[in-house]
């Protein structure tokens, strides 16, 4: 309930908005460079703080620096090779975490006995967040590739699994009443009814635990690891080179940024005919 | 559902036995492995050394030192993290102006993964506890703020038009209606509060490895290659997580049992 719950509020769409008519006006006159002069200002600020001295560059680097520190990381490719490494190991470990949290997801919410087994130890499990079992794995598997893996995916798997078994769970008692009348055979039953009306819960639970996946590589990879966008932090944090570590912050946010639109995109596409019902 | 129930008695193991089972199966297997010696890996560990070293935590009071020291950061993280979430998504939700001026950076600054701010606090605020409390405070405060923005984003217009005939005042409008009808967003937005400070504590205290607490206790453990010490830490982790999920939930309901009534009577 909990983490469903917590799933529906981090995605739920910011409804139409109302506001007090003496505000109106702002809503019409929307100008876009309203948004423009505070990172403006903060920029300048940094700037200026840079320029004059008042933080050392090491521990705040000029704008001008990282800027052609991100520009020099493009042109020799190392930003590229570590940025294609860390995707590498999101996909990888998000293609498992998805596929077996959609199993677990709907096997417990099409069986209730298969539920009654399962869910406690499950449930135990979920209750260590991602990092506590960190230092377990290290040990059990090393800090090679199988522990990235094994880590994102676990990321990915615990959301999708709650949101599809409750989705399942969910579907209105009716919509299977009246697929029996109309003699739905079990494989119908499935994929015109319950899989359908289960779409928008499992769907958050994808996004969900793909936030975390995120989440989880960037731990890893700042922790264990000797190449990618999150080892590229480190490694500038080391060497006091604040200018790479900032450069690499940016491309992992912009990264993180550009897969969850894609994200969005996709649920648009399949969930947009349903929005258009309403 | 009567039909379902029927089967589901039928069926050999009873009820509450079931989710018993296979913990049960995995211990029995642990033990297995133990006693006929599958492995000779040391992360092997009996059973009764995990058991022996929980008490002997307990007893030195190891666990007593660890756990308030990541508890005192967390709830202070927490608390800062919170308090300036809600006051932020306050603003940004209330004000037109300021959700157009500031409301961009802030989504901005919100795509980078959270645990890629270490490196950089840990530069700008040393190794120890300032580092860790002002990044666990951030940790919360994002959740905080998008849960609060959107939660009185949604007030519904029906309210707010009635709020208008009233003629609240600014003071009325914000305590009797923005707030109550955002609540239960708000709790939302502070249960994942929670959860990602605790998050955040054991990941700063894996990656500004200095001091005590319970993150620090398993990266000894993991370093001296003691897994009975690892499996106390995840054990407790665990534990921690789990109360206060459940805190969480109980103030949750708590503070929403007023809603319970009209609730009930739309559906």
């Amino acid at each position: 309930m909990a983490a469903q719950q917590i799933a529906l509020g981090l995605s739920a769409p910011v409804s139409a908005t109302s506001l007090p008519a003496r505000r109106a006006w702002l809503r019409q006159w929307s100008p876009r460079w309203l948004a423009l002069p505070f990172p403006l200002s903060l920029l300048l600020l940094w700037y200026v703080a840079a320029r004059c001295g008042w933080v050392a560059p090491q521990i705040l680097p000029s704008p001008q620096t990282v800027l052609l520190t991100f520009i020099d990381l493009v042109v020799s490719g190392e930003m590229l090779d570590n940025l294609k490494i860390s995707l590498l190991r999101v996909l990888l470990g998000f293609g498992v975490g998805l596929t077996g949290g959609l199993l677990l997801g709907v096997s417990m919410g099409l069986s209730p006995v298969f539920k009654d087994y399962v869910y406690p130890l499950f449930k135990a499990f979920s209750q260590v967040p991602v990092l506590g079992w960190l230092p377990l794995l290290m040990m059990l598997v090393g800090i090679d590739e199988v522990l990235k893996i094994i880590l994102i995916s676990q990321a990915a798997l615990v959301p999708i699994a709650i949101n599809t078994c409750k989705g399942i769970e969910n579907v209105p008692t009716r919509y299977v009443e009246v697929a029996r009348v109309l003699k739905f055979s079990r494989w119908q039953l499935l994929w015109r009814v319950i899989f359908p009306a289960a779409l928008p819960p499992i769907w958050n639970g994808v996004r969900y635990g793909f936030t975390h996946a995120w989440l989880a590589l960037v731990v890893v990879e700042l922790l264990a690891s000797s190449e990618g966008l999150g080892y590229m932090i480190v490694y500038g944090r080391q060497l006091f080179q604040l200018d790479v570590v900032m450069a690499a912050v940016a491309v992992v946010g912009a990264v993180g940024y550009c897969l969850d639109r894609i994200l969005a995109r996709i649920e648009v596409m399949l969930l947009g005919s349903r929005r258009r019902g309403f | 559902m009567a039909n379902g129930k029927f089967r589901r008695d039928k069926h050999p193991v009873p009820h509450f036995l079931r989710g018993w089972i296979l913990p049960a199966l995995l211990l029995l297997l642990w033990w297995l492995a133990v006693k006929f010696q599958w492995s000779t890996s040391p992360l092997l560990v009996p059973l009764g050394k995990v058991w022996d070293t929980s008490v002997a935590q307990t007893r030195s009071g190891e666990l007593r030192i660890a756990l308030e020291a990541s508890l005192r950061r967390d709830l202070i993280g927490f608390a800062i993290g919170v308090g300036g979430g809600l006051a932020f998504g306050i603003a940004l939700g209330l004000s037109r102006l300021f959700e157009r001026m500031i409301g961009p950076t802030f989504h901005t600054f919100k795509q980078i993964s959270l645990f890629a701010w270490i490196p950089l606090l840990s530069v700008w605020f040393g190794l120890g506890d300032t580092a860790k409390v002002a990044f666990l405070s951030l940790a919360a405060f994002f959740p905080m703020v998008l849960n609060t923005f959107e939660g009185i984003r949604s007030v519904p217009g029906e309210l707010i038009e009635a709020a208008r005939v009233l003629k609240f005042n600014r003071r009325q409008w914000i305590f009797k209606l923005v707030l109550p009808a955002a609540s239960p967003s708000i709790l939302t937005g502070v249960h994942l509060a929670m959860v990602y400070a605790w998050l955040a504590t054991l990941g700063a205290e894996y990656l500004l490895v200095s001091g005590k607490g319970i993150g620090n206790t398993m990266i000894d453990g993991r370093e001296l290659f003691l897994m009975d010490l690892v499996l106390f830490g995840v054990i407790v982790v665990g534990l921690v997580g789990f109360s206060l999920t459940w805190l969480a939930a109980r103030v949750e309901r708590r503070l929403l049992a007023w809603r319970g009534h009209s609730v009930t009577l739309r559906s």
